[in-house]
């Protein structure tokens, strides 16, 4: 497959970096002010570099991916919410131009989920977006796999740098703003870590669930959930926790048609007390039982390993 | 057979000890050699009666023959059975409320829990590190009826809210194994 890449942050680039490995080739990459287009491929190594010098990728104008040659069209920029944009935009480029477009972007499919699938119903493209939920873990191609109809509820620990802070919290008897500080030191927590920490980043994978389980057609968006953060989370209370056998985690649940968000009690053997980082999506099945994903929820080569795992199901 | 009266329910037995080694044990085994089955002691050491007893709640799973039985037997061995009655507390669930507990009257806050639900407080755990005027945090268990759990989690939201109280709940059972 030939593949446009837009956005040059961790994913995308490490989508990039590693197309040739899975027996693909980028033919377009853009970033928000650039781009580098060749028929016959891009000589990935040097726009990465020039990405990491210049601070761009290469000397053509940003649309110039869009109407490159491509088959598929795989959208890295950063998550936005309400219109979606620009992401929605070129999403709705390449379906237009009948092309096939996978996504590592949540806003269009957790904002604006019906209008992506207007879109592709009238396109020879297919979408994918296994990457908006838990980077490396194949929740999305899983729940199609058993076929939504059979799912009757997910729950799931989803942000690994609020699961990161609530561990760390447990174990080692600190405050919230201790443990927050030391995760930026980390490079695990954004320096603007508002959405892993007030519940938004779970929220939209919870939404994404919501759309794909949705079998009435009932569209779903970031206003629908029900959504709390860890910010008020107190070490007495996780102290509390631990006394009785318990943990908290960040929770996002799926369950009857509502998404919810919030810290929760969850006894420390659950496969739902996962530490660290580490991600996990719990799957109730109607005939299966419970059915547990875990791995690693981010991080660029993690989640562009979920995008070319998409790139080869098209 | 498929009679009614065969069939196993839940029952709570309010007991009063004397504060005595194997006092609990001796209360314990009229009910598992009448055929119930245990299934959760709650030992109220921390609060004795006024004629230094110890409070004790016992759930158990009987067939009502089975639990007349039960209570006779309790009886004959000289234990004081305080009550005996058919509520099924089949359901325990626990939940943290973190927040200004201490200043917001935290017995009204439990009081107010117990009148909006049919559900008991069985166990209160309060830690406040930083002293009683900063925020603190509880741990509750409750026991309620079976099927209840949803209503008893929206009282307490609903109680938490008024007291801008945050609570942390478990979740659903399914989402427990």
């Amino acid at each position: 497959m030939r593949l446009a890449v837009v956005g040059a942050g961790a994913v995308g680039s490490s989508v990039v970096e590693l197309a040739g490995d899975h027996g693909h080739s980028v033919t377009a990459f853009a970033d928000s002010s650039s781009a580098v287009v060749d028929a016959d491929g891009i000589d990935a190594a040097e726009a990465l570099d020039r990405k990491r010098t210049d601070g761009v990728v290469g000397s053509g104008a940003p649309e110039d991916a869009l109407a490159a040659e491509y088959d598929v069209l795989v959208e890295a920029t950063p998550t936005t919410l309400g219109d979606a944009e620009p992401g929605f935009g070129h999403v709705r480029a390449a379906l237009e131009r009948d092309r096939h477009a996978v996504l590592a972007n949540k806003g269009p499919v957790a904002e604006r989920y019906a209008d992506v699938r207007a879109l592709e119903r009238d396109s020879e493209g297919t979408v994918l977006f296994e990457a908006t939920v838990g980077g490396a873990m194949p929740v999305l191609s899983t729940i199609a796999d058993f076929d939504p109809s059979h799912i009757t509820a997910v729950r799931g620990v989803l942000n690994g740098t609020a699961n990161f802070i609530l561990s760390r919290m447990a174990t080692e008897g600190l405050d919230y703003e201790h443990v927050l500080a030391e995760a930026q030191d980390l490079g695990v927590a954004e320096a603007d870590p508002t959405f892993d920490v007030d519940g938004t980043d779970a929220a939209l994978k919870g939404v994404i669930i919501a759309n794909v389980l949705s079998d009435d057609g009932t569209e779903y968006t970031l206003d629908d959930a029900e959504v709390e953060g860890i910010q008020e989370i107190s070490g007495s209370a996780l102290e509390l926790a631990r006394a009785d056998g318990r943990t908290v985690r960040l929770i996002a649940e799926v369950v009857g048609g509502s998404v919810r968000v919030g810290p929760r009690l969850v006894p420390d053997n659950a496969p739902l007390a996962v530490s660290g980082t580490r991600n996990i999506a719990q799957l109730e099945t109607e005939h299966a039982g419970q059915l547990n994903i875990s791995g690693r929820g981010a991080g660029g080569p993690e989640t562009a390993s979920a995008v070319l795992a998409d790139v080869g199901r098209l | 057979m498929s009679d009614s009266t065969d069939e196993v329910r839940s029952y709570t037995v309010r007991l009063e000890l004397v504060d005595e080694p194997g006092e609990l044990l001796r209360a314990l085994e009229p009910i598992a050699d009448n055929g119930g089955n245990l299934l959760s002691i709650f030992h109220e050491r921390g609060n004795v009666t006024p004629r230094g007893h110890i409070p004790v709640e016992v759930d158990l799973e009987a067939t009502p023959e089975r639990f007349d039985g039960i209570v006779d037997a309790l009886r004959d061995a000289g234990i004081n059975v305080i009550q005996a009655g058919a509520e099924q507390y089949s359901e325990a669930l626990t939940v943290i409320l973190t927040g200004h507990l201490v200043n917001t009257d935290l017995s009204d806050t439990l009081s107010r829990i117990h009148e909006s639900t049919d559900a008991t407080v069985t166990d209160l755990s309060l830690s406040a590190p930083a002293g009683t005027d900063d925020t603190s945090s509880a741990r509750i268990r409750l026991a309620t009826e079976e099927g209840a759990v949803d209503e008893t989690m929206r009282s307490v939201r609903t109680v938490a809210d008024e007291k801008s109280l945050q609570v942390i709940e478990p979740l659903a059972a399914g989402g427990e194994a």
